[in-house]
């Protein structure tokens, strides 16, 4: 028997260098291909050993970094990086299945449509594993909301948000926006997905059993999104406009209807293995559902549904159509498949089979166009690994010397100044366009809490959910920012009354080939790694994003983090707002402020400088056991972490977070009243309300924790007022807060 | 009572008015597939919120033409309880069970959010229980909530005091302040002439259960289900 030679489809381009490069292929990669295949790829192989080696799809310049990560042990059932997301147990037979992802280049030239499918993406990345998405939650960072163009992509961006997520049904429960110079050119969207699932209805992405069926399920496969993955992996330009037809097109509907014919495969045996077709579309799935198998594949592409007519066998592998998914059947078994997905008006179609011969084989026509062993092109398995160069950016000294700066001294002017900043002002205008209650488990909404409180359904439990990441401190410190960020997204969790059980990290970078850029990034994850070690929050999964530049430089290392915690009886979890007159408020964990990349220095003199405060992760650590503890035994009636803005700006929120009931605070400091303690900004602190009759047990619980815990004031009354120093009204706080957002955006409030 | 929420491709929230009826109220409740003609033996039909088929012609436009529509109708011109929310609402008036229709939020923005609903109408079936004037706390969440109906049209429903909500403030107060979407006459919710037919924007099923923050929207279907029960007497 001869051994078939894949042969080149009608029309295909020859291999040249000029192609190897507009493919991103370095001549080492393409080398490598070369020995690998033992000849010359043909175009086919080409593109899909592109995209599967691309940045993206292989994190071959982060692997070994993310490595060091704590990725396994306390609650966690699979191993970071092993499925689509993370799985941690939460008891009684349940799972949580959460990660977040970045759609950034996308969104940077079809905001709509880009931000759609980011989330589009990762709600596929959580119920392809039989998880029904929860809560979805999202991190934005765009330039100067004066800017026009940041105001046409906030708007857009957000809408594709709304448009996906409404539609698709899941709630938008939370997330953060930022406002920089460094995200002009490079807006950065961050999606993040939280699901829910029986232990035994876990699916996997794997393919096994030789002969069985390879079904192609959801909607027809077009031109969209051809290349998507490799244009992640390259830096936005002027041409990058040019890009669009990179940009996929989202249909939430057709998601909706893949999710449920998806989730009533769970736990049926006729299923072996599934995974979502993402960043680059059938190639990925196919290969990496047999690498996980140590299987092969042999999909027949005439079988593909197309929604256009001439497509190669090029375009249908690399296609990033959404709302399609790959599986494995059980052989005799697919008509139970096939029932299910007709019954939802969804296609389903064998398009292939699962082979022992570890190789992925496309035929076309009759032809055999792709012959590649699959594991080659896995992550873990052939795809490259680097380490790249590191050198310490010289901004890093000059910008953590200390720059000259004012004080505040009219209190009241600077608290109302800061509230209507647009990284500080009420996110309203943004989260009342999301559907942020619909499945009714939403407890504690937008803007009512530091993380957002969902049901778990058909439990008392309840999981709080939140993503934070403050830039600022990362680009002064990368290595304590990073811990910093993993901090306050736990903290905020904290406040909620959950226990954070584990992270997921969407880490924007610029390009990692520029010595400095990456090392912020491995400075990063060396923080990062710290304190999830010390928080004991392992980190379950995530994803890189390099090459976030622009023509005007690199946007801030952003390492993005989403935390999720478990509270066991949902009804004690908090919010923010002062709920009762007459509570003892109480200022708790780290005395170590500074004005470095707070938002008054920033105010100030524009862009961060000075030496961030101090870090005690350990500090950290009990100070949210004082805030889990205290609020579950009912001791605390609502807390708040003190970030952007401080303590003062903190008080005013938590006078105005109930919009029906504000109510404000008499405060009262023992000590000598700074600025720098009003106003100034660091890490481990939060403001807590205790009920009078707890206080006593409340304290006794700090010392006992080693918790510093201050006494400063009394809820109460119509406004916050320190004395005769300053008093801000309720009415002027709402102002603020409330319009400083649609204000800066030049939008007219609703 | 005996309830059937019914399901089209892209009913969202279908499970929120299912769990609701179930446990909060201890209803018997099942699902109603779309393509579904036999209702079997139901009470009360709820058409839940979502986006019917994907609502990306007009919403509720293609859920009229489905199957099960036609029994809802024939159910509804018998006298039986139907009550449409938020998407519900929109198939109701596509359908014709109600009259007018719902355009596009002014603002042209998705709004979800906790609004105030003063009841103007308490001798209606899905109200009887409330106060004259009660004012309930009640979420929206939609993009075509504006209400819509030709000048004789709405002076038919105001003579027949066929509004049955309207948007106001916390105390009760109708101004164009109180009004989040653009609603001819401030209104969210009408009946139909008979007063077995319901259609209204906010969602009472999400504000049913303490533990989600309130339980305005239980009075609404604890009316229907005294009334109900009244009735089999």
């Amino acid at each position: 028997m001869s051994v078939l030679k894949p042969v080149s489809y009608t029309n295909d381009p020859e291999i040249t260098s000029e192609i190897i490069e507009l493919h991103g292929l370095s001549e080492e990669e393409y080398n490598e291909i070369v020995s690998l295949l033992g000849r010359t790829p043909t175009f086919t192989e080409l593109g899909i050993y592109s995209v599967m080696w691309s940045e993206h799809a292989s994190y071959k310049n982060s692997i070994l970094q993310l490595k060091t990560l704590p990725r396994s042990g306390g609650r966690l059932l699979v191993s970071a990086g092993e499925e689509n997301a993370g799985l941690v147990d939460i008891g009684d037979g349940l799972a949580v299945a959460f990660k977040i992802e970045s759609h950034n280049h996308p969104s940077a030239v079809e905001p709509f449509q880009g931000a759609a499918t980011g989330v589009g993406g990762i709600l596929r990345d959580v119920f392809t594993m039989g998880a029904r998405p929860i809560a979805a939650l999202n991190s934005l960072r765009f330039g100067p909301p004066e800017n026009s163009r940041v105001r046409f992509l906030l708007d857009e961006v957000v809408r594709g948000i709304a448009h996906y997520g409404n539609c698709f049904g899941v709630p938008t429960v939370g997330g953060e926006i930022y406002f920089e110079e460094s995200y002009q050119g490079n807006p950065l969207v961050n999606a993040m997905a939280v699901g829910l699932v029986e232990h035994d209805k876990v699916m996997h992405a794997a393919a096994s059993g030789e002969g069985n069926p390879v079904i192609y399920v959801g909607a027809r496969t077009g031109r969209d999104g051809i290349h998507g993955a490799t244009f992640a992996s390259e830096e936005l330009s002027e041409e990058s406009e040019q890009r669009k037809s990179n940009v996929q097109v989202g249909d939430p509907f057709t998601e909706k209807l893949l999710l449920e014919a998806t989730l009533e495969l769970a736990g049926k045996e006729a299923l072996v293995g599934i995974q979502d077709m993402g960043a680059a579309g059938l190639t990925c799935s196919s290969c990496e559902m047999a690498a996980a198998g140590e299987v092969g594949m042999i999909l027949n592409l005439d079988k593909v549904p197309v929604r256009e007519t001439g497509m190669t066998p090029y375009e249908i592998m690399l296609s990033e159509s959404q709302e399609r998914m790959l599986l494995v059947a059980k052989r005799g078994h697919e008509d139970e498949i096939f029932e299910i997905f007709n019954r939802w008006d969804l296609e389903a179609v064998e398009v292939g089979v699962v082979t022992g011969d570890g190789r992925l084989k496309l035929q076309k026509d009759g032809k055999l166009l792709c012959d590649i062993p699959a594991h080659s092109l896995a992550l873990g398995g052939g795809a490259p690994v680097y380490k790249r160069e590191t050198v310490e950016p010289e901004y890093i000294v000059t910008s953590n010397a200390p720059t000259p700066l004012n004080e505040p001294t009219d209190f009241t002017a600077a608290t109302l100044q800061l509230l209507a900043r647009p990284n500080i002002a009420s996110r309203r205008h943004v989260f009342r366009q999301y559907d942020h209650m619909v499945r009714t488990n939403t407890r504690v909404l937008p803007g009512e809490g530091d993380a957002a409180v969902v049901r778990v359904p058909g439990t008392k439990k309840g999981l709080g959910i939140a993503t934070d990441c403050n830039a600022r401190f990362v680009y002064l410190n990368p290595r304590q920012g990073a811990a910093m960020a993993v901090a306050e997204a736990t903290r905020n969790v904290a406040c909620s009354g959950a226990t954070p059980i584990g992270i997921t990290n969407c880490l924007n970078f610029g390009n990692p080939y520029k010595p400095e850029v990456y090392w912020t990034f491995t400075e990063a994850i060396a923080g990062m790694g710290e304190a999830c070690r010390v928080l004991e929050t392992p980190v379950t999964g995530g994803n890189v994003s390099f090459y976030n530049e622009s023509p005007t430089g690199a946007v801030y290392p952003s390492p993005v983090i989403g935390a999720v915690g478990l509270i066991e009886d949902v009804e004690k979890s908090v919010g923010m707002a002062f709920k009762k007159e007459g509570q003892a408020i109480f200022l708790i964990g780290s005395d170590q402020v500074s004005w470095a990349a707070s938002e008054w220095q920033i105010m100030n003199n524009g862009k961060p400088s000075g030496r961030l405060p101090e870090l005690d992760l350990n500090l950290e650590k009990r100070l949210q056991q004082l805030l889990i503890q205290g609020i579950n035994k009912e001791m605390i009636q609502c807390a708040h972490d003190l970030a952007e803005g401080g303590l003062v700006v903190a008080l005013c929120e938590m006078a105005i977070a109930d919009r029906d009931n504000p109510m404000g605070a008499l405060l009262e400091f023992e000590e000598e009243i700074s600025p720098l303690h009003l106003f100034g900004e660091g890490p481990s602190r939060a403001v807590v309300a205790v009920d009078v009759n707890s206080i006593d047990e409340f304290e006794l619980l700090a010392e006992k924790l080693d918790v510093p815990c201050k006494w400063i004031g009394t809820t109460g009354g119509k406004g916050i007022g320190f004395r005769q120093i300053f008093s801000v009204s309720i009415e002027d706080i709402r102002a603020n807060h409330e319009n400083g957002l649609a204000a800066a955006l030049g939008i007219e409030t609703a | 009572m005996r309830w059937g929420v019914v399901v089209f491709p892209g009913s969202n929230c279908d499970y929120d008015a299912f769990d609701t009826l179930g446990r909060i109220f201890e209803q018997e409740v099942r699902y109603i597939w779309h393509k579904d003609r036999d209702l079997k033996n139901i009470d009360g039909i709820i058409l839940p919120g979502g986006f019917s088929y994907g609502d990306y012609l007009r919403s509720g436009a293609i859920a009229r033409f489905s199957p099960v529509i036609e029994e809802v109708i024939r159910f509804a011109n018998k006298g039986g309880i139907v009550i449409g929310i938020c998407n519900g609402f929109q198939v109701l008036t596509e359908a014709g069970l109600l009259p007018g229709t719902l355009r596009e939020n002014v603002n042209l923005r998705f709004i979800c959010e906790d609004l105030y609903l003063r009841v103007e109408n308490n001798s209606t079936r899905f109200t009887h229980l409330c106060d004259e004037g009660q004012v309930l706390k009640i979420p929206v969440a939609h993009n075509e909530g504006n209400y819509f109906a030709p000048p004789n049209v709405l002076k038919e429903l105001e003579d027949h005091n066929r509004v049955v909500f309207r948007y106001s403030d916390r105390q009760g107060k109708v101004d164009e302040i109180s009004n989040p979407n653009g609603s001819l006459n401030n209104i969210a919710g009408i009946c139909n002439k008979a007063g077995n037919v319901l259609g209204m924007m906010p969602h009472p099923e999400r504000r049913c259960d303490p533990v989600i923050g309130g339980i305005d929207g239980q009075v609404i279907f604890k009316s229907v289900i005294t009334a109900a029960m009244e009735m089999a007497k």
